[in-house]
């Protein structure tokens, strides 16, 4: 049953408790924490090496009310197939009966960059995972270094000057690979999320959840920007949110005047350098123009 | 009891089909000569139903151990195979297996490792894993390695332990080679090493975190705690030998002397080289020298006591080492012994072979060889060299 309001989300028994060590006003905290609430009592998570898995299991604490793994960093997706396998093989031969949902929770490194080829393998067998993919665009666990998914222009400790190049498409390679259910999220968009977790959790083989997660840190932000940030970056264009299932993408928030990408970069201190360039932010809105035109958003508005 | 008549199969087949009796129920894995006969057997078992087992065929080595160990965590009996670059590119996940304590049970084809590349055998791949916590075996035929799968599972899955293990052939030599091979029944199989569903586990009625982060404060202990239960391995280890020689007929030791009792020489090997030492030992005992042979049958945990009761009264010890370990000071298996005879404080002439990389063949004459060299040392009582590399040209 879809969730028709967000208070049929909020009511819902937690599963991420608080006293973890995350920044206040981290995005992946609150993703955790929504995810949890969906996903509920009869999950395994898997979390790859990164900002969530040392802020909520320092030892001997633990933020996580389900099982819980962390092998390294580039292999989450191959730990859940691991597991996936074994409740399918220990169910078929009546060792265990109770399914369970297999949950990986993996940042933009570990996802994009030196994750990505255990990913593909899980999506390519069809494997019967959820993996949600907390984008802060950075390697930020280890330091502000630029991944593949650090959008143009932004300041990391690696790109001094701005990155140079546009984020990799991960939706576009998940949905190549004819995974089941694919949908992007924002935290600034509770109701569509949670339905997008709700549905991935139900698919009979692979679905993938790419969440944008603004990192106060890395991105440069007062912390009490983050749920704001998050709109904008769809009221922008810049993150559209929509779905692909059954070989269709569907559009799930409509964004009939958009706002230029300037509100979105001048909040952020690691765009501070380029906001302003104006042949850096003509880059920045084509782009955003080229994935209103792709995804069907409307115009920009001043 | 029940008779069974021999099967012909080789190592790898040999190991397959203890897997399949061993009802397996998740085996991962990635191609790579020359273990790739046997992940085509269990692939065989699996689509005729002779095995109930999920194969999951990932994208790398690094994901095979990967999905084992986690298939584990999840209360699974797993098995996995790899040789050389594959078990390289597994390394870094090896340590986590042992540090978190999983069963997996790993068949590895012995091979050398590149540049330049080479699908022969030697021990370039195992050598580095030395430190990865894991359970070591090394065995010297098809019906060693059969015999040694069904023994792994149940001391890797022994509370006690909950440790992986890796089963050591020899690439091509072993993995490749056909022998008569005389299994236990299914039913032996089943009640020597029962499947049961351990904890902790990931089980969603029990939650606990697996992996967890540690501060200064506490990485030391949880090391140290993994250090302990390999040493405390190897009485385990031994006596599972012992119980499957009740049932089988068949018990190999952590250590196996041949003719050490009077040997004033001793050479030290592991693997199937050390058939071929063995038969060098009794042409030149025939020829009424005091010489005898060990094979090494566990390299991890290391059984130095077990070791040092049959070499302690040696005049002169080689040591047979098919791997380099560059820039050390001897090779892998030599640094071993040595250390086991100082802590020991016994002085005994040591020489360290290299040979039989990338697969050179080694011959009786060669053996024969490092025993004249080590000969020279009893008579003369001088150690020209402390290495030796037989058969390198130019």
């Amino acid at each position: 049953m879809p969730f028709k309001s967000i208070n049929d989300i909020i009511v819902k028994q937690d599963f991420f408790s608080p006293g973890h060590g995350l920044c206040a006003g981290c995005g992946a905290a609150q993703i955790a924490r929504i995810v949890m609430k969906v996903v509920g009592k009869d999950s395994i998570i898997i979390n790859s090496t990164g900002c969530l898995e040392v802020s909520t299991t320092t030892y001997p604490w633990t933020a996580w009310k389900v099982p819980y793994i962390h092998v390294a960093f580039e292999n989450a997706a191959a730990v859940a197939s691991g597991i996936r396998s074994a409740y399918d093989a220990l169910i078929m031969k009546k060792k265990l009966n109770k399914d369970v949902n297999v949950v990986v929770l993996a940042g933009d490194g570990g996802t994009a960059d030196i994750g990505l080829q255990a990913l593909s393998g899980a999506f390519e067998r069809g494997d019967r995972i959820t993996y949600i993919c907390y984008d802060n665009e950075a390697y930020m666990n280890t330091g502000i270094q630029r991944s593949g998914a650090t959008p143009y222009g932004a300041w990391t400790t690696t790109s001094p000057s701005g990155q140079r190049t546009f984020k990799k498409d991960l939706m576009g390679i998940a949905i190549a690979h004819r995974v089941k259910y694919a949908a992007t999220a924002s935290i600034a968009y509770l109701l569509d999320a949670a339905n997008k977790v709700e549905k991935a959790i139900s698919m009979n083989g692979p679905s993938f959840i790419h969440w944008l997660q603004p990192c106060t840190i890395g991105w440069r932000f007062d912390p009490k920007l983050t749920v704001k940030l998050s709109r904008l970056a769809v009221k922008t264009g810049l993150w559209p949110l929509y779905e692909y299932y059954d070989g269709a993408v569907k559009l799930t928030v409509q964004v009939p005047k958009r706002a230029p990408v300037l509100e979105y970069l001048k909040l952020q201190g690691r765009f501070r350098h380029i906001i302003n360039n104006k042949n850096e932010l003509v880059k920045i809105q084509s782009y955003a123009d080229e994935l209103a035109a792709k995804f069907g958003l409307g115009p920009v508005s001043e | 009891m029940q008779i069974i008549e021999p099967l012909t199969l080789s190592g790898n087949l040999a190991i397959a089909y203890a897997v399949k009796q061993l009802d397996v129920d998740v085996v991962a894995a990635y191609p790579i000569t020359p273990q790739t006969t046997m992940v085509e057997k269990i692939s065989e078992y699996i689509s005729k139903g002779e095995l109930k087992a999920n194969l999951l065929l990932v994208e790398s080595e690094h994901s095979a151990i990967s999905a084992c160990l986690s298939a584990a965590a999840s209360g699974a009996r797993v098995f996995t195979s790899s040789s050389s670059q594959g078990l390289l590119l597994m390394h870094e996940i090896l340590f986590i297996t042992s540090a978190l304590r999983f069963p997996v049970v790993m068949a590895i084809a012995n091979r050398a490792v590149s540049a330049p590349i080479n699908i022969w055998n030697d021990h370039g791949d195992i050598m580095p894993q030395r430190d990865t916590g894991w359970i070591q075996l090394f065995v010297e035929s098809a019906q060693e390695a059969y015999d040694k799968v069904i023994q792994a599972y149940r001391i890797a899955e022994d509370d006690k332990v909950r440790l992986p293990i890796m089963i050591n052939i020899d690439g091509i030599v072993l993995s490749h080679t056909y022998e008569p091979v005389y299994p236990i029944s299914d039913s032996d199989v089943a009640s020597f090493s029962p499947w049961n569903l351990y904890s902790p586990r990931l089980d969603p009625d029990n939650p606990i975190t697996i992996g967890a982060f540690c501060y200064p404060d506490y990485y030391f202990e949880t090391r140290y705690q993994s250090l302990k239960a390999l040493n405390d391995s190897l009485p385990i280890i031994s006596n599972v030998d012992k119980e499957f020689g009740e049932l089988s007929g068949r018990s190999y030791g952590i250590v196996s002397p041949f003719k050490c009792d009077d040997a004033d020489i001793i050479l030290i090997s592991m693997g199937s080289i050390s058939m071929t030492v063995r038969a060098a030992v009794k042409k030149l005992r025939e020829k009424g020298e005091k010489v005898g042979m060990l094979s090494l049958k566990l390299f991890r945990p290391f059984p130095s006591k077990e070791l040092i009761r049959y070499i302690k009264n040696a005049k002169a010890i080689g040591i047979i080492d098919r791997a380099f370990s560059p820039g050390a000071v001897a090779g892998p298996v030599f640094t071993e012994v040595t250390s086991a005879l100082y802590l020991s404080k016994m002085d005994i002439p040591s020489v360290d072979f290299f040979l039989g990389l990338g697969g050179r063949d080694v011959k009786m004459e060669d053996i024969k060889d490092i025993f004249n060299i080590l000969k020279r040392i009893v008579k003369t009582g001088l150690i020209e060299r402390h290495s030796y590399y037989i058969g390198l040209r130019g």
